[in-house]
């Protein structure tokens, strides 16, 4: 295999592994958020906040795994 | 071919100061911008949103909010109008002809890293600013060197890294955000020409929204972490 063709099943490797984790994490985040909405639905905003705040944590592990891969890819 | 680049591509020169498409977009969205607060800033939907903005910043920032509201108001209107106006008909699909191939003549303000790593650094700096002037240079310098026991110093290097780790994360999530988005629908709209686009554009709205509201309310939280007391 040439060096071009490693450099895509390397981009895609690295992005498909990447996204692994956080989107496991998002669910869980997501899905213990609305667990705390349905027991205590006054505190809805506050924990929404938070929410979308833990989201963006995990979401940015993600990013960093899309970048690398788009760095291998246009590099 | 599809046309994807991760930099923004340079249009032409100004005595050697080089103008890419990604620049021209962000005068665009500076002067709608500018427009928007001159001369609309009476208009009932204006004010509709900056009053939900505030006590939406409000719930972080309590009795603080009225100091960075200019700040951190000006920072979501700006994200969200730049990236919206990459997703606006004729970015990124009007081609110029340049030597062998050819450019985009306008390109999502915020799909340029440059845009968001100076708003990153921005608020790096209103962060460290607004720490050293509300808790006190010596309080808050406490918190990065901690000569008391071993455990305190490697403390201290750890906040110290975060602190500058959170000027690559606030960059690179806003950038790899709507890259990845004008990407997705680059790359769906080469497969299916017609309509499969749509619903990924309306997802592409709620992003743009979504991440100028985390990087927002991202900067409200280290700005009242940066000003709370230690005890």
């Amino acid at each position: 295999m040439d060096t071009e063709g490693l450099k895509l099943v390397a981009a895609a490797i690295a992005i498909g592994i990447g996204a692994i984790g956080p989107g496991i994490g998002i669910g869980l985040i997501g899905g213990r958020a609305l667990e705390a909405m349905g027991r205590n639905p006054e505190a809805e905003s506050s924990i929404r906040t938070t929410m979308i705040l833990a989201i963006a944590f995990a979401e940015a592990v993600a990013i960093y795994a899309l970048v690398i891969s788009l760095i291998i890819k246009f590099t | 071919m599809l046309h994807i680049s991760i930099k923004a591509e340079k249009l032409f020169d100004i005595f050697g100061f080089p103008v890419t498409n990604s620049l021209i977009a962000t005068e665009i969205v500076l002067i709608a911008f500018f427009i928007l607060a001159v001369w609309g800033k009476n208009h009932f939907i204006v004010r509709w949103i900056t009053h939900s903005l505030y006590s939406f910043f409000e719930t972080i920032l309590h009795d603080k909010t009225a100091l960075f509201f200019p700040f951190l108001g000006s920072l979501f209107l700006f994200i969200i109008f730049s990236n919206w106006f990459g997703l606006l008909p004729g970015v990124e699909s009007i081609f110029l002809k340049e030597g062998r191939g050819s450019i985009p003549l306008l390109r999502g303000t915020t799909a340029d890293l440059n845009v968001p790593l100076a708003l990153a650094i921005l608020t790096f700096i209103v962060i460290q600013w607004s720490g050293i002037k509300y808790v006190g240079l010596r309080q808050y310098l406490k918190k990065f060197i901690n000569l008391k026991n071993p455990m305190s110093v490697f403390v201290g290097f750890l906040e110290i890294i975060s602190e500058f780790s959170k000027i690559i994360s606030f960059a690179f999530r806003l950038f790899g955000n709507i890259f990845a988005g004008e990407v997705l629908i680059a790359v769906i709209a080469f497969l299916i020409p017609i309509l499969a686009s749509f619903p990924f554009l309306a997802l592409e709205i709620f992003v743009g929204f979504i991440q100028a509201l985390v990087f927002s309310m991202l900067t409200a939280v280290f700005l009242s972490t940066a000003m709370a007391k230690e005890h």
